[in-house]
Formats: C-alpha cells, sequence, structure tokens
C-alpha cells in the first residue's frame, strides 16, 4: 500500500424518502444505538431526513456507486420519479422500503380520484380560504425567468411500478427491530460471512398471516354484525376480533409485525400488505368476510355488510395501488384529467 | 343511440357451476335455444370455487362485465357454498361501486340443470344491460404484467401531456376498436 492510499471505502448506504409522511425513516432511526453501528458498517451518501445532502452528489457518483439504496414514500410527483430513477442508476441494490414504496399505502387511496377531484378537495372546498381559486401549475414565466414545480403525475405508483426493486420490506412503518435484522443480514452479506438473499424477496416479514401470529381464540365462524370500536371494554380481550364484530384484516396480511394491533385490541388495518400468493389483497379478504358472515338471505346480508362503511377503503387501505384494479375509474378516464 | 354504442358488442365473462348452471347452458346448446355470443363461459366446481379475484381480474383485463352463476339457494350441490358466492356478489358490488364500476356490470344468476331457458333468457339480458352501459375498457389490467418500462410507457400514454389526453387512456380494447371497424 502506498503511503498515500486511503483506507477501504466503506460501503455506501442511500436513505431517500418519496412521498412519505416521514414514518419510515423514524422507525429507521428506532434501532436506536445501533444507528451508529449502521454508520460503522456504510458511508451514508444521503438520508435527507437525518443529515445534509444534495442531489447533485449523488449525480456526480459513478452508476452502482451506492451499494444499497433504501427508498420509501410513493411515487406521486415528478421529482420523486426522477429521483427513484437516478437512483436506481447509481445503486447496486435496491429497496422498496415500507408500505408506500412496495404497495402505495394509505395514499395510494387517492388513486380512488382524478388529479382534478384531488385538487377541488386540497384547493376548493368550502373551508378552503382560496379566494383567487389559486391552482398549482408546473410552470410560471417570471421576469427572471421560467420557474418549474414538480409535476403531480395523474397517478400514484409505487417504487416497482417506476424501477426495477431488489427487495421489498414491507410495514407501515416497518418494525424497528426487523430493520435491524434485515441491515444484519446485508452486512454480514457484504463481509461475506453470509448469503444475499435471492432477489425479489421480502425481507423483514414473515410469509404467513396475522391471523397466525395473533394469541386470540378463533373458534366460531359466524358473524351476524360489523362494527366499529366505541367501547373497548365491550369487546372480549381474549376472541378473535373478527368473530366479535371487528373488521380485521388479518386473514390476509402478512406476518411479521407480531400482532401487534389484535394484541391490545385493536383490528388488524393490513400494513404488512398481502401474504404470500395473495394476488389481489382486496379480494382475498372479500373472500373471507363473506365466508364468515351468517345470512343466506340478499337483505340479511346487505344488513350486516351496511356495517362496514367504506369497503375499499377496508379492503384496499394499504394496497389499492399494486391491486387489480389499481384504482378507481375517474382517476383512469382521460389521464385522471377529469 | 351514438355509433358506438350500436356498434359495441360487451365481453362478458360468465362463471358456471358444474352441477347447475353450466348444465343448464349444456341444455340451452341442445335444445338449440338462442342466446347472445358476448358470453365466455367459465365452468367452475360451484359458484363458491369463485374467488373474488376472478371477477376483478376478468375487469381489469377487458371485460365488460361478469356474471355469476350457480344452482339456485338450499339446491347447492356442496349444501351451501353458493350462498358464500351470493355474501361474495353482493360485497364485490359495493367495492366495485366505490371503483366507479357500474354495479351492473357484475349480476348473478340462479339455473338449475332444467334451466337452459332461463339462463339464455338471463345472458340476452345481461347482455343488453351491457351494452346500454358501454364499454368498460379498464386500462390497468393491460399494463399489469407489465415490466417498469412496459408500465413506463402505458404510463405515458394516460396522458397528463397539454394538448389533451386521449379518450380511452392506456389504449383501445382491441376487441372494441376491431367492433367498431366493422
Amino acid at each position: 500500500m502506498s503511503p498515500t492510499a486511503k483506507p477501504a471505502a466503506k460501503p455506501k448506504l442511500a436513505i431517500f424518502g418519496a412521498g412519505s409522511c416521514g414514518g419510515c425513516d423514524v422507525a429507521i432511526a428506532n434501532i436506536y444505538e445501533h444507528i451508529v453501528e449502521v454508520g460503522d458498517a456504510f458511508e451514508i451518501v444521503l438520508w435527507p431526513t437525518i443529515m445534509d445532502g444534495k442531489y447533485a452528489d449523488i449525480e456526480a457518483l459513478a452508476d452502482g456507486d451506492i451499494t444499497i439504496a433504501l427508498i420509501n414514500g410513493s411515487m406521486r410527483t415528478e421529482e420523486t420519479v426522477h429521483l427513484a430513477k437516478l437512483l436506481r442508476r447509481k445503486s447496486k441494490l435496491m429497496v422498496a422500503f415500507g408500505s408506500c414504496a412496495s404497495e402505495g399505502c394509505i395514499p395510494g387511496l387517492a388513486n380512488l380520484s382524478s388529479r382534478r377531484e384531488i385538487f377541488d378537495t386540497v384547493y376548493a372546498t368550502d373551508s378552503t380560504d382560496n379566494p383567487d381559486g389559486v391552482r398549482p401549475t408546473w410552470e410560471y414565466k417570471a421576469p427572471e425567468g421560467t420557474l418549474h414545480l414538480p409535476e403531480f403525475e395523474p397517478q400514484l405508483r409505487t417504487l416497482e411500478q417506476v424501477v426495477d426493486v431488489d427487495y421489498v420490506i414491507p410495514g407501515c412503518p416497518p418494525e424497528s427491530e426487523q430493520i435491524w435484522a434485515v441491515l444484519q443480514a446485508v452486512v454480514a452479506a457484504l463481509n461475506g460471512t453470509g448469503p444475499l438473499p435471492p432477489k425479489g424477496s421480502v425481507l423483514g416479514a414473515g410469509t404467513s398471516t396475522v391471523c397466525d401470529e395473533c394469541d386470540r381464540k378463533r373458534d366460531v365462524k359466524r358473524i351476524d354484525r360489523f362494527v366499529r370500536i366505541t367501547d373497548q371494554a365491550a369487546f372480549d380481550p381474549e376472541i378473535c376480533l373478527l368473530e366479535q364484530g371487528l373488521p380485521c384484516n388479518g386473514p390476509a396480511t402478512r406476518s411479521g409485525c407480531g400482532a401487534l394491533c389484535p394484541a391490545v385490541g385493536a383490528p388488524c388495518i393490513g400494513c404488512y400488505g398481502a401474504a404470500e400468493g395473495v394476488v389481489d389483497y382486496g379480494a382475498r379478504l372479500m373472500s373471507a368476510y363473506a365466508s364468515v358472515i351468517s345470512a343466506d338471505k340478499t337483505d340479511e346480508i346487505d344488513t350486516i355488510l351496511d356495517g362496514i362503511v367504506d369497503p375499499a377503503g377496508q379492503f384496499y387501505r394499504f394496497s389499492l395501488a399494486t391491486s387489480l384494479l389499481r384504482g378507481g375509474r375517474s382517476a383512469w378516464k382521460n389521464g385522471g384529467e377529469e | 343511440m351514438t355509433t358506438e354504442i350500436a356498434t359495441f358488442e360487451p365481453v362478458i365473462i360468465g362463471f358456471t357451476c358444474n352441477w347447475c348452471s353450466y348444465r343448464a347452458a349444456d341444455l340451452a346448446g341442445t335444445a338449440r335455444v338462442k342466446y347472445p355470443p358476448n358470453i365466455r363461459l367459465i365452468r367452475l366446481m360451484c359458484s363458491g370455487r369463485l374467488d373474488p379475484t376472478f371477477v376483478l381480474k376478468a375487469f381489469a383485463e377487458g371485460a365488460d362485465a361478469v356474471m355469476i352463476s350457480g344452482c339456485h339457494p338450499g339446491e347447492c350441490h356442496y349444501i351451501e357454498q353458493n350462498i358464500k358466492a351470493l355474501r361474495r356478489f353482493e360485497l364485490l358490488r359495493r367495492t366495485i361501486q366505490q371503483m366507479g364500476i357500474e354495479p351492473e356490470r357484475l349480476q348473478l344468476v340462479w339455473a338449475s340443470a332444467a334451466e337452459g331457458t332461463r339462463l339464455a333468457n338471463e345472458i340476452a339480458r345481461v347482455t343488453e344491460e351491457v351494452r346500454a352501459l358501454g364499454p368498460l375498457n379498464w386500462p390497468a389490467g393491460r399494463n399489469g404484467h407489465l415490466d417498469a418500462a412496459g408500465l413506463e410507457a402505458a404510463w405515458e400514454a394516460t396522458g397528463g401531456e397539454p394538448g389533451g389526453p386521449p379518450e380511452t387512456p392506456g389504449g383501445e380494447n382491441p376487441e372494441h376498436a376491431a367492433e367498431a371497424k366493422r
């Protein structure tokens, strides 16, 4: 080694939040002191939530220079799509981190509406103070030159619908101990002491369903009502929530969270996404619910189903953008303009 | 009536059960009862086998409507599985309505093995109802199995460009386009 040679460069890590709430970044920070070990193992080149970083620095890197990029958040604007493509080019491994990046999450429900409907809600409701009816424009000609805003795309997409993705870490947000386990596995693989999982793997989660991790007792598969929680004391702490009429998404949701919500009396909302082998999350759930409703006449069935006030929201709360229909009709019509 | 509706031939996917409705269709054939050729029948062992995924996949990949059919309530070969189909149908109708798909595009028809004429009449009724609704032209499914590059191309086609996006983003349904040319 010549005297001027630098020590061996650490593998580079990029963490980027696209259309996200920041919860995924918090979940990473929640690995507590292990974050120091992450800093030891990697050179963090981009993590806008935590440290300063310039897009230009990323553009200056050689293609494939970043070892692993964890992308959270959804693809809704021109900017996030651009960054996803840029990071894909610069990274050897790309991970769809969290529900938004992997399946669209709650922001994906906006795919039930067209761009115009969304903007009407944001800029033109009765309680909106917008007397001039200002709407965003993507281009504005000022005397000093033309200004650009990243365009709000007609539909929300997941990371995988924009670029090639190597791994998926599900969850809204992913559980911190699962994140740490995945990071350890990646470090081990980089040190040559462990195998890298096959491309396309779902990391940091199980393959079964939340019901399999849930300790509640299941036996009667007949439901005569669907209700929302008003008084938690009214529900038995040991019996399956679905059996007690709470719409619980456990039967279709991937295991990995440890069934945290049902353990404290809240029904599973499905944040870990579809269980292994499920083509359409909502379809699986509709099938499960329909099987256990205890009514065999149309009007009785309808009365029970009235308890599910928002079926699309119930069945596709996290997965609409990756469902078979991908969204509502108005989001497709005329390119989502109307 | 516009020209498009006059020349529009709906594509309907029909799920039939092995014991009643498929045999009803068979009987209609043997008895030479006429019904519109718009329906494509798929035989399941039981209407209870109908996974809601099948229905959504049909819509996503170009069907204008889906017809589920099975044995009359109380006459199911598997005791009560047709009732499960009824519940799935009710739940699906509510969900697709929120997606902007008219509930009439999903139909449930009971037909015993002896009711060939009834099934044929129901197929004719559903065909005319869907014809009146017009094409569904759901663009998602044709993008559904594409890789990232293909999806990107399909995405560009969904517009947002100045000058007006295409009327049916994601491209014309080839089957409908062929119909329109005739």
